[in-house]
C-alpha cells in the first residue's frame, strides 16, 4: 500500500505492506530510537507520537500513518538533550534501552499537564516499564525538570 | 577527591538519553540472515525424525540446522571461568529435549516472514517421556534429565546425573545439633524462593559476520565477553582464536547475560554459512528458555541463648537448576555462605545442599546469586525467633550483626570483616524509618494496618583468587589517555566510575579519559562483569596501571629534561625538575609522533580476598485486611559499599536494586503447568512492578573505608537486591501477624491466611 505522511518533519511517500508493524516500519527507515522490548504492548519502549499524541508503534499499523505526522526521538533531539540532561544528572539514564519511549512519553505528558504533580506524573508514565532505575530517580529528574522549566518561564 | 566520590554524569549519558544507534541490533549489518530457533513443546521428549525438505524449499531460506549437525562435544553456557564448576551439559542442539522451550533446530533466512514459514515446516516426530517436574521428587528419581554417558562434570562438586544431582555438599563447623540442644529458643522453618526473570529491557540478542581474516566475529549484548569467546569454541569445537566478541552498549544484563544464552544459534549458522546473521530473542523467548533465577526451598535451623545471641545455624537449601546446570553448582553456595556470616557469634554452624535437574528452564545467574534466597531464609526465620524471644527485631540485629575485624562464619573469602559499618547503617536506618514509633504495626482504622520490617545483608566484593579485571591504558599524541576495559558497562557506569579512577590517579581533568570497551582482540583480559566485581577488582586493575603509566611518564619527561627519573615529579600536567619542566602534551608527542616509544601499560589484578558489602533494609508497608493487598509506603536503604566510586550511580543502583526485590518478595513468580509448560510467558502475565507500584525508597550510605579496595571502595549491584524481601516478609508480620513463608507474597495468600486465622480464632 501507498502510505503518505510526515515523519520528523519531513513528508514522505512511501510503500508498506499491510500487516507492518509503525514498530519495524520505523526502524527501517532508520529510526534507531525506537526499541521493542515485548511483544504485548506491556513496556512502553516503542513509544512515539502520532500527531502529538503519544501511541506504541509495536502495535499501530504502519498503513495508519497514512496523514499523520509521526515523531519520534530522531526529530526531538534538542529536547532529548534538555530533558535527558536532567536524567543524566540523577544517574537515572542507567542501560538506555527504555530512554527514548520514555522520554517520548514525558513529552506527551507535557503537552497536556502543564505541571503534573508526582501521583500525575506516576500514573501518566506508568506504562513505561524501565528494571534498571527503580523509577524514583526518573521521577526526581522529571520534578527538577519541571521546577527549571518554570523558573524559566518567570524569566521571560 | 576532584573524581572519585563525586556524583558525575556518566560519559555515555548524552547518547543514550538522545537515542542514539548504540545497541547489538542498532548497528548490526543490514544484510544480516534472520535467525530464529524451533522450540520443544515437550518438557521431555527424544527427536526420533526431523525432515527439514520442505522447509528448505521456502524461499529465502539459506539454512537449517539439526542435531545431525552440530559438534558432538558437551559444553556449558555459564560465563565462569575455566574450568566452569557449571557442568558441560550441552549441545548446540541435542536429540533429547528436556524442557517446553529447548532447541530442536535452527533456521536462517533473508527475512522473518520466510523464516517464520520454514519453522511452520519442519516436521518432527516426538517420542514424549514422562517429564521430572517437581524438584522435591528429583534427586534419585528413575527420569533422569541428563542420562547421557558423555556428561561431565570438570570440577568435583558433589555432581552426578545419574542422580539428578547437579551439586550436592555439607559444610560444618562445630558440633550444630549440640549447640542448638544447649540453645534456650530455638526454631525450625522452611521457606520458598521462586523463579524470576531478570527482564532487562533490551532481550538477549547477538549478530555474527565473518572477517577478512577468516575469523567469527560477533557482536553480543553480553555481560561475558571473553567467556563468550571460549564457549563458542568450545561449542562448535573450533579454536577460540578463531573467535572475536565485540559488547556494544547493553540494554541491561543482572545476571541474564552472564550465561550465553543465544550466542551459539547465530554463531553457527555464520560460520557454516559463511554469511552475516543475527536472532533477536523476543520477549517470550526470553520468558521460556533464558536463565532465570534458582528457585530454593531452604529449611533454617537457629538457636539463640537467653540474651537474644544466636549460637548456631543449619541451613539445607533444596536448588532447582532446570533442565541445564549453568550457575547451579555457585548460586547455591551463596544461599549459606553469605546468609550465615551475618551473625557473628555463632559457635557452630552446618550447610548443606542439593542443586538437582527438573525438566523445567535452566535457571542461571540473577543479581544476588544466590545470596538472595538465602539471606530471606535465614533473616526471616531470625526475625520469626525475635518473635519468640519476645525481642525487637531490630535489637536482635544490634547484638549478632558483623562488626569490622569480627568473624563471618561460613564465608571463606576474607578471615575476617576487613570493612564494616554495618553498626551505623542500623542506626541510621532506626533514625530514618523512625522504627521505635512504627514498630511493630499501626492500625489506620479504615480497614488497612501499617506495619515494618527490618532485614540486614551482605554480598562480595569479586570470586576472591578467581576473578580478574584488566586495564589497559596509554597517553595520546594529544596529551588525552585511553583506558581500554574488558569489564562490561551494562547501564551501571563502570566505564565512567573506573574513568574516574583514572581521572583521580592521573590528576587529569575527566574529560581526558576515554574509555573504550569490549572487544576481546584489543581490550585486556577481565573475568567480565559479575560476582559484583567491577568496581573492586577491574578498579584495582586501572590504580595499578595508571600508577605504571605515571612512572613512565615521570621517566620520559626526566629523560627530555636530561634528569633521573629520582629528581623530577609529575603533577599530571607537567614533569617538573627543579626550574624546567615538560608538560604532558610535549611528552605525548613526544613518545608518539616524536619517537617510537608509545607510553601504554597493561594491567591486571585478581584479589585473594572478597570483601563484603554490608547494609540495612527496612520496609513500611501498608496492608488491607479485607483484600490482602500489599502497598510498600516506604523503603529505607542504608549501606556499607565502602566508598561510593559515584555516589549518584551508587544511588541508582540501590533503588533499582530494591525496586526489583520488591518485585521477588510481592509479585514475580515463572509458574508451569502439569506439562511443564510456562504460564507467565509474557509482560501481561509475568508482571514486574511499575511505578506505581514503587512508594518511596530512601537511600543513605554509611561508608567504611576498605583498605583493599579501590579508594576504599566495596561492591554494591547485587547487595542492594537481598533486603526487600525478608523486611517486606516482616513488615507483613507485623502488620498481620500471619508468616506467608512463600515467596511472593501476594494478597490471596495474605488474604486467605487472615481468613483462615478467623476461622480459627471462631
Amino acid at each position: 500500500m501507498k502510505i503518505s505522511f510526515w515523519l520528523n518533519g519531513v513528508y514522505c511517500h512511501e510503500e508498506v505492506e499491510p500487516g507492518v508493524m509503525l514498530l519495524d516500519f520505523l526502524r527501517e527507515k532508520g529510526c534507531a530510537s525506537v526499541k521493542r522490548g515485548c511483544e504485548t504492548a506491556n513496556c512502553g519502549l516503542c513509544t512515539v507520537l502520532m500527531d502529538e499524541k503519544p501511541v506504541l508503534s509495536c502495535s499501530v499499523l504502519a498503513v495508519r500513518a497514512d496523514g499523520k505526522k509521526i515523531v519520534t526521538m530522531e526529530g526531538m533531539q534538542r529536547e532529548a538533550e534538555e530533558f535527558g540532561s536532567f536524567l543524566a544528572q540523577e544517574g537515572a539514564e542507567q542501560c538506555g534501552f527504555c530512554n527514548p519511549g520514555f522520554i517520548m512519553n514525558v513529552f506527551a505528558m507535557l503537552k497536556e499537564i502543564k505541571e503534573p504533580t508526582e501521583e500525575q506524573i506516576k500514573e501518566y508514565l506508568s506504562g513505561n516499564l524501565c528494571r534498571c532505575s527503580g523509577f524514583v530517580s526518573q521521577t526526581r529528574s522529571i520534578l527538577k525538570f519541571l521546577k527549571y522549566k518554570k523558573a524559566q518561564e518567570g524569566a521571560v | 577527591m576532584k573524581y572519585v566520590n563525586q556524583p558525575v554524569q556518566k560519559k555515555d549519558a548524552m547518547a543514550l538519553v538522545t537515542g542514539q544507534p548504540v545497541y547489538t541490533d542498532d548497528i548490526a549489518p543490514d544484510n544480516c540472515l534472520i535467525v530464529k530457533v524451533l522450540r520443544s513443546p515437550y518438557a521431555n521428549a527424544w527427536v526420533e525424525e526431523i525432515r527439514t525438505g520442505t522447509a528448505e524449499q521456502v524461499s529465502g531460506i539459506a539454512c537449517i540446522l539439526t542435531y545431525k549437525d552440530v559438534p558432538k562435544k558437551r559444553f556449558t553456557l555459564a560465563g565462569q571461568t575455566d574450568p566452569e564448576l557449571s557442568p558441560a551439559d550441552r549441545y548446540i542442539l541435542d536429540r533429547h529435549l528436556r524442557f517446553v522451550g529447548d532447541a530442536v533446530a535452527i533456521v536462517a533466512g533473508e527475512t522473518e516472514a520466510a523464516v517464520d514459514k520454514a519453522l511452520k515446516r519442519i516436521k518432527v516426530n516426538y517420542r514424549v517421556e514422562a517429564p521430572v517436574l517437581d524438584f522435591h521428587k528429583a534427586k534419585d528419581n528413575p527420569i533422569l534429565v541428563h542420562p547421557e554417558e558423555d556428561w561431565l562434570s570438570k570440577v568435583p562438586v558433589g555432581a552426578d546425573n545419574k542422580r539428578n544431582l547437579c551439586a550436592s555438599n555439607v559444610e560444618e563447623k562445630g558440633d550444630v545439633d549440640a549447640v542448638l540442644s544447649s540453645c534456650k529458643y530455638r526454631i525450625e522453618r522452611t521457606y520458598r524462593t521462586k523463579a524470576n526473570q531478570q527482564t532487562m529491557m533490551e532481550t538477549f540478542r547477538a549478530c555474527c559476520y565473518m572477517d577478512y581474516f577468516g575469523r567469527l566475529n560477533v557482536l553480543s549484548s553480553t555481560q561475558i565477553p571473553f567467556h563468550v569467546k571460549r564457549i563458542l569454541g568450545n561449542a562448535l569445537d573450533i579454536p577460540a582464536s578463531k573467535i572475536r566478541v565485540i559488547k556494544p552498549r547493553i540494554g541491561g544484563g543482572f545476571g541474564a547475560k552472564q550465561t550465553a544464552v543465544c550466542e551459539i544459534y547465530p554463531a553457527i549458522v555464520t560460520w557454516k554459512t559463511g554469511r552475516p546473521s543475527k536472532i533477536v530473542y523476543s520477549r517470550y523467548e526470553s520468558m521460556i528458555c533464558s536463565s532465570p533465577r534458582h528457585e530454593m526451598e531452604i529449611r533454617v535451623r537457629a538457636g539463640a541463648d537467653e540474651n537474644g545471641i544466636i549460637k548456631a545455624l543449619d541451613v539445607y537449601t533444596l536448588s532447582n537448576g532446570g533442565a541445564y546446570g549453568e550457575h547451579s553448582p555457585t548460586t547455591v553456595g551463596l544461599s549459606g555462605h553469605k546468609s550465615i556470616a551475618l551473625y557473628r557469634h555463632t559457635e557452630a554452624y552446618r550447610f548443606s545442599y542439593d542443586v538437582v535437574y527438573t525438566n523445567l528452564q535452566a535457571a542461571g545467574a540473577y543479581r544476588g546469586y544466590g545470596a538472595t534466597q538465602g539471606i530471606y531464609a535465614v533473616e526471616s526465620a531470625v526475625n520469626e525467633l525475635s518473635e519468640i524471644m519476645g525481642m525487637d527485631p531490630v535489637k536482635v540485629r544490634e547484638l549478632n550483626m558483623p562488626v569490622e575485624g569480627g568473624p563471618l562464619p561460613a564465608y571463606g573469602d576474607v578471615p575476617y570483616a576487613t570493612s564494616c559499618s554495618m553498626d551505623r547503617c542500623l542506626v541510621r536506618a532506626k533514625e530514618m524509618m523512625n522504627w521505635d514509633d512504627k514498630y511493630p504495626a499501626r492500625d489506620m482504622g479504615n480497614g488497612k494496618v501499617r506495619g515494618v520490617g527490618v532485614a540486614m545483608a551482605m554480598q562480595g566484593s569479586s570470586i576472591a583468587c578467581v576473578d580478574v579485571g584488566g586495564a589497559s591504558l596509554k597517553l595520546n599524541e594529544d596529551g588525552s589517555y585511553t583506558l581500554a576495559l574488558g569489564c562490561t558497562d551494562m547501564g551501571t557506569g563502570c566505564d565512567t566510575i573506573l574513568s574516574q579512577m583514572a581521572a583521580e590517579c592521573l590528576e587529569t581533568p575527566l574529560e581526558n579519559v576515554n574509555a573504550f570497551g569490549v572487544d576481546t582482540d584489543i581490550s585486556p583480559y577481565d573475568s567480565g562483569s559479575y560476582a559484583s566485581a567491577t568496581t573492586y577488582t577491574t578498579g584495582n586493575a586501572v590504580i595499578k596501571a595508571c600508577e605504571e603509566l605515571r612512572e613512565k611518564i615521570l621517566a620520559f619527561g626526566a629523560e627530555m629534561l636530561g634528569t633521573e627519573p629520582e629528581s623530577a615529579e609529575f603533577d599530571g600536567e607537567f614533569v617538573i625538575s627543579g626550574e624546567s619542566r615538560v608538560s604532558l602534551k610535549e611528552i605525548a608527542g613526544k613518545s608518539t609522533c616524536g619517537s617510537s616509544r608509545e607510553l601504554q601499560v597493561t594491567s591486571s589484578y585478581s584479589s585473594e580476598i572478597s570483601p563484603p558489602p554490608f547494609m540495612i533494609g527496612m520496609a513500611e508497608v501498608e496492608v488491607d485486611k479485607e483484600t490482602g493487598s500489599v502497598e510498600v509506603l516506604d523503603y529505607v536503604a542504608v549501606v556499607d559499599c565502602g566508598t561510593p566510586v559515584n555516589p549518584n550511580l551508587a544511588r541508582v543502583q540501590t533503588e533499582g536494586g530494591i525496586a526489583q526485590g520488591i518485585g521477588m518478595a510481592l509479585y514475580e513468580d515463572v509458574q508451569y503447568n502439569e506439562k511443564g509448560k510456562i504460564r507467565n510467558n509474557s509482560f501481561m502475565q509475568y508482571k514486574i512492578p511499575s511505578r506505581q507500584d514503587i512508594g518511596k525508597i530512601r537511600v543513605e550510605f554509611e561508608s567504611s573505608y576498605e583498605k583493599s579496595g579501590p579508594f576504599g571502595a566495596k561492591s554494591i549491584g547485587e547487595l542492594v537486591i537481598d533486603t526487600p524481601c525478608p523486611a517486606i516478609a516482616n513488615a507483613i508480620h507485623n502488620a498481620t501477624g500471619l508468616y506467608v513463608r512463600e515467596l511472593p507474597i501476594t494478597p490471596e495468600k495474605i488474604a486467605m491466611g487472615l481468613w483462615e486465622k478467623e476461622e480459627k480464632a471462631e
